[in-house]
This record gives structure tokens, C-alpha cells and sequence, in this order.
């Protein structure tokens, strides 16, 4: 039994020392200059680390005429994200209520339809998007990005919810029911205080997707209200002069950064939430 | 049909924007992030703001403007595009042909570009026999790089056909060195594929066969010449390349792991930023078969029509600019091409810049100045994208030179 | 909730009755025009001659002629299936491995299951790179292994035509396997433990006992983690940009990139839109009847 324990273990640490290679190889090319890079082993530790890269990552690299860094975009992205992740979990919250407590004729249909049409390839959508928020006013607009997020979200955030709401059982709906409260009154006295995890698990997701979109975000937004993963493509996609590898690194990194925050801080109610509503359909 | 359809979407949404847009500005789409671009870029911004244009960015980098198209055609779409865009090639015409591009052909007039633009470049600018574009550079694709020192090594001699490359490449594989430097992605294959088209089939066959893609020249002896030496080239390029950025490639013959790569002008930057000199530290020549010869990559900025008569005034200020000696001089001194004017003092420029010019200017009256279709100045972007699927895939697998000729007409003629 | 509740007017409670519907109203609003509008516009467009821009001249099926004819639309398309079904099949089996080891009551579970979670956390655009560099023979393990002294290890698969495709199931395993081990691993802790102990009084061993008791009623974790999958499978499209830019060659192309590139590049819209159809009529002929079975049989349960 004790062997199998090691066992256990020496497998479990041989997979995280995998998975941290890749963020491992970053960080330390961001702390490198570029001569060691360019003789230097993936792997090694740097000589002598400097933050040359990221101070110039975060302030003064060039991501098209102005050389400002990530910094204005970083704010750029909060902006987009946070409607965005609140509108589309308030809402995926709601239908996932309905779908799973308030079934009419057609609402599995529904639910069937929605999570099919998500298979839609993004790119797809890219021109008649566009055409849809020009007649509606809200092209190149950050309005008009956060709607495109939020309509493409649903389907997961509704998935999420319905599968949560489906383990509560009828018999409190119905006793809610009997006892004379009304749909939004269940919802608010006896769903939404148990729906914490679920939450956490639903903004943590639509919180990694959203901030980690690149294709909307190039498309769908103006000068000036660009995401960060725009002027990350544009920093790192230097085509002459001399590839500074050690801030590309470091600029990716602090793109990462917010969701890497958010999965180190959360992860513990990530599991938990999962938890709550994984078993049953 | 189409093309008044879509002007008039254009029309009408345009109404329902202008009053947005602020006076004399404009918005300038472009894909000129990095280094030396981005501060040409600047420069020119700088310029037009001392005359009271503003200038709003909007920068999309990524794989030779891929990115940018994209978010272009879907400007475009919802009526809304910028007031300049950088557009190049047969691409221009295009966009003329769909009703989406505003003439400049009073500023070009004024300032007399028809003398100071030579033809090749001022065709491909208008659209209808108006300028609707602005050139800033001309590039010379045709370059082999090579590093004087490797060759010494490998008691070798730079190359100046085809059939001695490979003489050549063999001493100096044989001497433990990687002969040819590549990168091993669908553009740079296209590069190198280019230059053997033009080297072994020369200017004439090239025009006909890749430029009015002529199916006799195309589906020809030569051609199938052209693969036959293209394969050749597998065996001198390492086995890690695929992938490669074209840079890294460069800095494998600085460093001297390689002696040679055949790659634009845009390479110079690359030796010039690792300190070295052309002449002696690094061999700037035409690439085989074709001193005689210059195949042509012409950056430039395509105008769109604007409704605010301010901005209309703004977009013509902005054109002036681009051909302005100045801005000329200091845009190709940073990113390694030569000026797309004629007649400009050449002192502030290197030896390699100087060929160029000459090659530039030579070529042209002997018929072998040509455009790139690696480059996507010869064909529209579905041939030129079919050629480099035929071209990319060819190199990286045995397919057989004849195989490889079938292969290119069938893909050329379904892009047609 | 008190008894005067029950005293609503007609109209307060045809509205109550009719809630659920309009809550869900402008989701299926939004469905019915962004979702399925686009597809029958991306339909319809497949269906055109058009090339740079939308335009709607008809041609028939010379489009899907075109695209069925482009041996590059074959590697993507066979590539999809490969790739589709070693990401989706390696990340369950690691995903549920990892998950069940975590299980047992792991010291510093926590931060290890941070590690296995944290790459779901970074776009493509962010690891690409690194992940270049590690497969990359020259630089990364195949150097790092001859560095050790076994001069002769090969690892390059991400210049080999034939490999490279598999280079990008590594990468989109490491991204997601570590999000469906959190699934499965919620899903485990959700089990009744009396129904282990009873398999195990009944003389089952661990390995039954999971066989037999557990992955049945873990069915619904594997319904949500493949839909999740087969989601990320179709539209891998980062991956192959960042990683292997579909190189060597075209060879480790996948058709969401197949389809970019020849509707907004090459200006070939309609053969762009005609791949995106051949996609979602993939997607349904695999899907739908897997989301018919389990949506019924939840219905039931």
C-alpha cells in the first residue's frame, strides 16, 4: 500500500512538473537578456535575472505607432470583460433555471439548439456580425464587443446553470410553489443563495474566454478601445529588427496574468462549484 | 450590381457615421508594429499632426497582414472603413472594383507622380486611371545573403546560377555547414520558389507564366525545370526549419552556422541591428540567374472614401506626405528597401541599397523587373495563395518535379 | 409568501405562466439570428461566386467542388479526425487518471491541482511560443535529453509531416486535460460514499468498484466534458497558428485554419464558407444524436 502511495505521488508531481514546463520556460526567458537567450539552454536559470523586459513590456514597448506597452490596453480589456462576464452569467444563470425547473414544450428542444448552434465556427460570423452591429449602431464600439461576448456565452453559462439547478429537487419548487411564491421569488429565496459555486465556476470560465479572445476582440473593436490580446499580437508579431524575445515573454505573461490570478485564488471554489452540479445531467 | 450595392451600403452607412469622426483626421490601418517600421510610422504621424492632422492608429499585426485584412473587409462590410489602409498589389484593384476607394489623382497631379513614380509602380497604384493609392517603399525580393567568412572555410564561391549553387552548396555542406538557411513556412518556401522560377526560367518565361499565368508557360518543360532544381534545394536546408521564422534563419548566417539565405531586403536590418557591414562581413547579391533581373514588393497605402469633406482633405494632406521626400528617405533608411520616388539623393544609403537602386532602375529597360507573387504583387491572393500550397507542400515532402508541375496548374487554374 | 398570495389577479398569473418563455426569449432571439441566421447566411453564401467580399451571384455547387477537389481541404479534413479524437479520448483518460490519484487524499492537493488547472487559464496566443521552443528539435527536449548523454534521442515531430499534427494533440491535451480532471474530480467527490462501501462488502476491489459502480453514475461528467471538448476540437484554431502555423507544409492544417485562410486571405469567401458548412454538418452528423440520447435520457431521470 505504501509503494502504491508513492506510486500515486511520484505520478501526480511527474504530471505537474509537465504541465509547468511551458510556464516555466516563460518566466525564465522573461528574466534573461537577450545574448543569453540567444546562446542560452531553454532550461537554464538566468546568470543574472532583470526585469528589463517586463518594465518595458508593461510601459514603453511599441505595439504599432505608440510605444506605450501593454498598460492602456490591460485597461482597455477590463473594460470589455467585466460587462460582459456579468451580463452573460446573469442571464445563463436565469435560462439555466428555467430550462431545468420551468420545462415547456420545446425547452429541451431549445437547450439542444442552443448548445449545437455554438459549434458555429467563429470565424464564420466574423462579416455578418459585423453588417448586424453596424445597422444596430455599435460597430467598432466596446458596447457593441461586450454584446458579440455576451451572445456567444450564453450557451456555456446556460449549460452550466441548467446542470446545477437540474439536482435541486421539485419537491422545494413545489413546496415554494404551494406556499404561494412566485418564479423570481424561488429564485431569489431558494436558488440564488445556494448558487455561489456555480457562479464562481461560470466567472471563472467566462472570465478566461473573454479576456483570452483575440478573434472578436481584433475585429469588433475601434482604435483606442483595443484588448490586450490585440496589442499582444501586435508586440510579439514584430516582422525586422532585431526579436526581443525576453519581452515578448514577459508582455505574454502579463496578459496571462489576471486569469492566471483568478484560477490560483478561485480554483479552490472552481472544483467546489463543479462539485455541486457535476453528477447530475 | 454588386459594386453599387455595396457603394450605396457604403454611402448610407458613412451618413450615419460622419458626424462621429472628428474634423481632419485620419484613421490609419496598418500592420508596421515592430521596430524600425514603428518608428516610420511615427515619423509620418509626427508630419501630419505639424499640419494639423490627427492621426488615429489602428495597428493589427500578424502574418504579413493577415490579421489586418480581416478586420478590414469586416470595416468594410459594416460601412465603416478607415480613412487609409495599407493595401498592396493587384489587391488595390480589387477594392477599386468593389466602389470602396477614393481617388487622390488631384494631389498626384499637383505634384506631378507620373514623373516621379516609375510605371510599374504607378499601375499598380490606380485604379480606373486614378491614383487611389500611395507608394512608400520599393523592396527587391530577388537577394541572396550570404557570410563571406563560411565560405572561406568551405573553399566555396558565391553562386551565380542555379546549376553552380549546387556545386557550391555541396562544398559547403560537405565542410559541416548548413548551406542554405530557411525558415520553413508557406511564405518563405513561396520566396525561394520565386527565385527559382525567376533564375531558371528567366524574366520573360517568369511574366508570362506567374504574372499573366499564361497555361502553355505554365504547364511547361521549364517549369518542370524550375521544380526540379527547387527540390534540389531540400537536401541543403537543415531538418529543424519548418516553422523557422525568417529572421532566425537571418541570424544563422550572422552567426555563421549558415552561408547563405535568400530573403528580401528586409534582411539587411536584421545584420545591420547585429553590427555587421555589408561588403565585408556580409555579401549582399542578387540571388542565381538573376543580376539582370528584380523581382518588385511595393508597400503602399490605398485610400477609402470619406464623406466628411474635412477628412477628404486630411486623406490628401496624408498622401502628399507619403511621397514627400522626407518621409521617403527616413521610412526605407529604417526598414532596408530603397524609395519608391526616383531621382533622391542616395548618399544616407548603404552599398546594398545602392544595387537596388541601380538593379531598380536598369531592370526596368531590359523587361526584368517584375512583380513578386511571393509577395502578392502579381496575381490576386487566391492564385498567389495556390501557388503557395503547391510551392510549400512540394518542398516539404518527395513529390516528384513532374508531380510538382501538375500540381500547380490544377491549383493555379481552380484559383482563377 | 403568506396565504394573500394566492388571491393574484388573472393577469398576474397568465404573466407568471408565461415567464419562463419570455425569460428565455431574447436568448432564443439571439440564437435564432446569430447562431442559426449566420449559419444559413454562411449557407447560403457557399452556395456564390463570391471572393473578396460577400456578393451573391449563384454558381451552384462549384464551391464544394472547388473545395473537395483542393488536396489540402483532405490533410485538414483528416486531420480534424485524428486530431478531434486522440484530444478528446487522451484528455478524458488522463483528465479522469489524474482525477481519481487526487483523490486518495493527496497532501498539497491544492496546489496541485492549481498546476494541473492553470494552462486552461492561458490563451495559445501567450504559450504558443514556449511550446515552439520545447518541441522544437534544436532547442528544446530532444536537445535537453542529448545534453544528458543519449546522443542518439530523437524527438521531432514538429518537423515531421507526418507527426506534427500530433505535436498539436500534446499541446491541446496539456491546455484542457487539466480543466476535465476538475470535472471529474468534482464529479467523484459528488458520489454517495455508501455506495462504494456496499460494491466493497460485496467483494469488489478498487478497480471494479470504479469500473462498475462509479464511471456509471460519473455519465453526466463525461456528457459536459465531451460537449466541452468536441467544442474546443472543432475550433482549434490558435493552437495550429501559434504552434506549427499548419507547417511543414500545409501538413498539420485543421479546417477551422483552412477556413480562415481562404475566406479572409486568399479572397475565396465561398469555398471558405463551403468548408465551414462541410464543419457543421460534421459536427451534426456526430453530435446531435449524442445530445438527443443523453438529453432524453436526463429527461427521464
Amino acid at each position: 500500500m505504501a509503494i502504491g502511495r508513492i506510486g500515486i505521488y511520484a505520478l501526480l508531481l511527474a504530471f505537474a512538473a509537465v504541465y509547468l514546463m511551458p510556464l516555466y520556460v516563460m518566466v525564465m526567458t522573461s528574466l534573461k537578456d537577450i545574448e543569453e537567450i540567444r546562446q542560452g539552454n531553454l532550461l537554464s536559470l538566468p546568470e543574472s535575472p532583470t526585469f528589463y523586459a517586463w518594465v518595458k513590456a508593461w510601459g514603453s514597448a511599441c505595439t504599432g505607432s505608440e510605444c506605450e506597452g501593454l498598460a492602456p490596453f490591460f485597461f482597455n480589456s477590463i473594460r470589455i470583460v467585466v460587462p460582459a462576464v456579468l451580463i452573460s452569467t446573469l442571464i445563463g444563470a436565469l435560462n439555466g433555471y428555467v430550462l431545468a425547473k420551468w420545462k415547456f414544450r420545446g425547452s429541451e428542444l431549445l437547450f439542444g439548439a442552443l448548445l449545437f448552434g455554438c459549434f458555429i465556427p467563429f470565424q464564420v460570423i466574423l462579416l455578418p456580425m459585423a453588417r448586424l452591429l453596424a445597422t444596430l449602431g455599435l460597430a467598432n464600439t466596446v458596447t457593441g464587443l461586450v454584446l458579440v461576448h455576451v451572445i456567444y456565452g450564453i450557451a456555456f453559462t446556460t449549460l452550466f446553470f441548467r446542470n446545477f439547478y437540474v439536482s435541486v429537487p421539485n419537491e422545494l419548487v413545489k413546496a415554494a410553489q404551494l406556499d404561494g411564491a412566485n418564479f423570481f421569488q424561488i429564485f431569489r429565496h431558494i436558488f440564488l443563495p445556494i448558487s455561489v459555486p456555480i457562479f464562481t465556476v461560470t466567472i471563472i470560465w467566462q472570465f478566461t474566454q473573454i479576456w483570452n479572445d483575440f478573434l472578436f476582440g481584433v475585429v469588433y473593436s475601434g482604435p483606442g478601445t483595443q484588448p490586450i490580446t490585440v496589442a499582444l499580437n501586435n508586440l510579439v508579431n514584430t516582422s525586422v529588427g532585431g526579436k526581443e524575445y525576453n519581452v515578448d515573454m514577459a508582455a505574454a505573461l502579463i496578459a496571462a496574468l489576471p486569469t492566471l490570478v483568478v484560477y490560483v485564488l478561485a480554483g479552490k471554489y472552481f472544483v467546489r462549484g463543479l462539485t455541486a452540479g457535476a453528477v447530475k445531467g | 450590381m454588386l459594386k453599387k450595392s455595396i457603394a450605396a451600403c457604403v454611402a448610407a452607412a458613412s451618413v450615419v457615421i460622419a458626424p462621429m469622426t472628428q474634423a481632419s483626421e485620419v484613421e490609419v490601418l496598418h500592420w508596421w508594429t515592430s521596430g524600425g517600421e514603428a518608428k516610420s510610422v511615427a515619423y509620418l504621424k509626427e508630419r501630419l499632426e505639424g499640419k494639423g492632422v490627427s492621426w488615429k492608429d489602428f495597428a493589427v499585426a500578424g502574418g504579413g497582414g493577415e490579421n489586418a485584412m480581416t478586420v478590414l473587409k469586416s470595416r468594410a462590410v459594416s460601412g465603416n472603413p478607415p480613412t487609409a489602409a495599407q493595401i498592396k498589389g493587384p489587391s488595390i484593384q480589387e477594392w477599386g472594383e468593389l466602389g470602396f476607394l477614393a481617388s487622390i489623382d488631384d494631389v498626384a497631379k499637383t505634384n506631378k507622380w507620373d514623373s516621379l513614380l516609375p510605371g510599374v509602380v504607378s499601375d499598380v497604384m490606380k485604379y480606373d486611371g486614378k491614383y487611389v493609392a500611395a507608394p512608400v517603399n520599393v523592396h527587391r525580393v530577388n537577394w541572396l545573403w550570404a557570410n563571406p567568412e563560411v565560405f572561406k572555410k568551405a573553399g566555396a564561391s558565391i553562386p551565380t546560377t542555379w546549376a553552380d549553387f549546387i556545386v557550391q552548396a555541396k562544398k559547403i555542406k560537405d565542410a559541416g555547414y548548413i548551406a542554405l538557411a530557411h525558415g520553413g513556412q508557406a511564405w518563405q518556401d513561396a520566396t525561394v520558389f520565386e527565385a527559382v522560377v525567376l533564375g531558371v526560367g528567366g524574366p520573360e518565361y517568369y511574366q508570362k507564366a506567374f504574372v499573366e499565368l499564361d497555361m502553355k508557360a505554365l504547364d511547361s518543360k521549364t517549369t518542370e525545370e524550375v521544380f526540379k532544381v527547387f527540390g534540389e534545394l531540400r537536401q541543403f536546408v537543415d531538418a529543424n526549419s519548418p516553422g523557422r521564422d525568417w529572421n532566425v534563419a537571418t541570424s544563422m548566417v550572422i552567426n555563421g552556422e549558415a552561408a547563405m539565405q535568400i530573403m528580401g531586403d528586409w534582411a539587411k536590418g536584421e545584420f545591420v541591428v547585429a553590427g555587421k557591414k555589408p561588403g565585408t562581413d556580409f555579401v549582399c547579391v542578387a540571388s542565381p540567374g538573376t543580376s539582370n533581373a528584380f523581382t518588385f514588393n511595393v508597400d503602399s497605402f490605398a485610400f477609402f472614401k470619406q464623406s466628411d469633406s474635412e477628412n477628404q482633405k486630411a486623406q490628401k494632406a496624408m498622401a502628399q506626405e507619403i511621397l514627400g521626400s522626407d518621409f521617403q528617405k527616413v521610412f526605407n533608411l529604417n526598414k532596408g528597401s530603397i524609395p519608391a520616388r526616383l531621382g533622391m539623393a542616395r548618399d544616407e544609403f548603404d552599398t546594398c541599397a545602392h544595387d537596388s537602386m541601380n538593379a531598380f532602375v536598369s531592370s526596368a529597360q531590359t523587361g526584368g523587373l517584375v512583380p513578386s507573387f511571393a509577395h502578392g504583387m502579381a496575381v490576386s491572393e487566391a492564385v498567389s495563395g495556390a501557388i503557395y500550397d503547391v510551392a510549400t507542400n512540394y518542398f516539404n515532402s518527395d513529390t516528384s518535379a513532374a508531380e510538382g508541375k501538375k500540381q500547380l496548374v490544377a491549383a493555379v487554374q481552380s484559383a482563377m | 409568501m403568506t396565504q394573500n398570495a394566492h388571491k393574484r389577479s388573472g393577469i398576474a398569473d397568465r404573466l407568471e405562466a408565461w415567464l419562463p418563455k419570455i425569460i428565455l426569449a431574447p436568448t432564443t432571439l439571439a440564437m435564432i439570428v446569430c447562431m442559426y441566421g449566420f449559419i444559413l447566411w454562411t449557407g447560403a453564401l457557399s452556395f456564390t461566386k463570391s471572393r473578396m467580399l460577400p456578393q451573391w451571384e449563384f454558381v451552384g455547387f462549384l464551391q464544394f467542388e472547388k473545395l473537395f477537389a483542393n488536396p489540402r481541404w483532405d490533410v485538414a479534413l483528416s486531420n480534424l479526425v485524428v486530431f478531434g479524437f486522440l484530444f478528446i479520448a487522451i484528455s478524458l483518460l488522463i483528465g479522469l487518471l489524474l482525477a481519481i490519484f487526487l483523490d486518495q487524499k493527496i497532501r498539497g492537493e491544492g496546489a496541485i491541482r492549481t498546476i494541473y488547472l492553470y494552462p486552461m487559464a492561458v490563451s495559445f496566443v501567450v504559450t504558443g511560443t514556449a511550446w515552439k521552443w520545447i518541441l522544437n528539435p534544436g532547442l528544446g527536449i530532444e536537445k535537453l535529453v542529448r545534453d544528458f548523454g543519449f546522443t542518439d534521442f530523437e524527438f521531432r515531430w514538429l518537423v515531421d509531416q507526418e507527426m506534427a499534427i500530433y505535436t498539436i494533440v500534446i499541446a491541446a491535451v496539456w491546455q484542457s486535460s487539466g480543466f476535465v480532471m476538475a470535472m471529474f474530480l468534482a464529479g467523484l467527490r459528488g458520489v454517495d460514499d455508501s455506495l462504494v462501501k456496499a460494491a466493497q462488502i460485496d467483494g469488489a476491489n478498487a478497480w471494479q468498484s470504479y469500473w462498475h459502480v462509479i464511471l456509471p453514475i460519473l455519465r453526466p461528467v463525461f456528457f459536459s466534458a465531451i460537449v466541452i471538448l468536441s467544442h474546443i476540437a472543432i475550433k482549434s484554431f490558435d493552437l495550429v497558428q501559434a504552434l506549427t502555423g499548419g507547417g511543414p507544409g500545409y501538413a498539420s492544417d485543421l479546417p477551422a485554419n483552412f477556413m480562415y485562410t481562404f475566406a479572409f486571405n486568399r479572397a475565396q469567401m465561398g469555398i471558405g464558407a463551403a468548408s465551414a458548412m462541410i464543419m457543421l454538418f460534421g459536427v451534426l452528423a456526430i453530435l446531435v444524436p449524442y445530445l438527443y440520447s443523453e438529453l432524453r435520457g436526463s429527461n427521464r431521470g
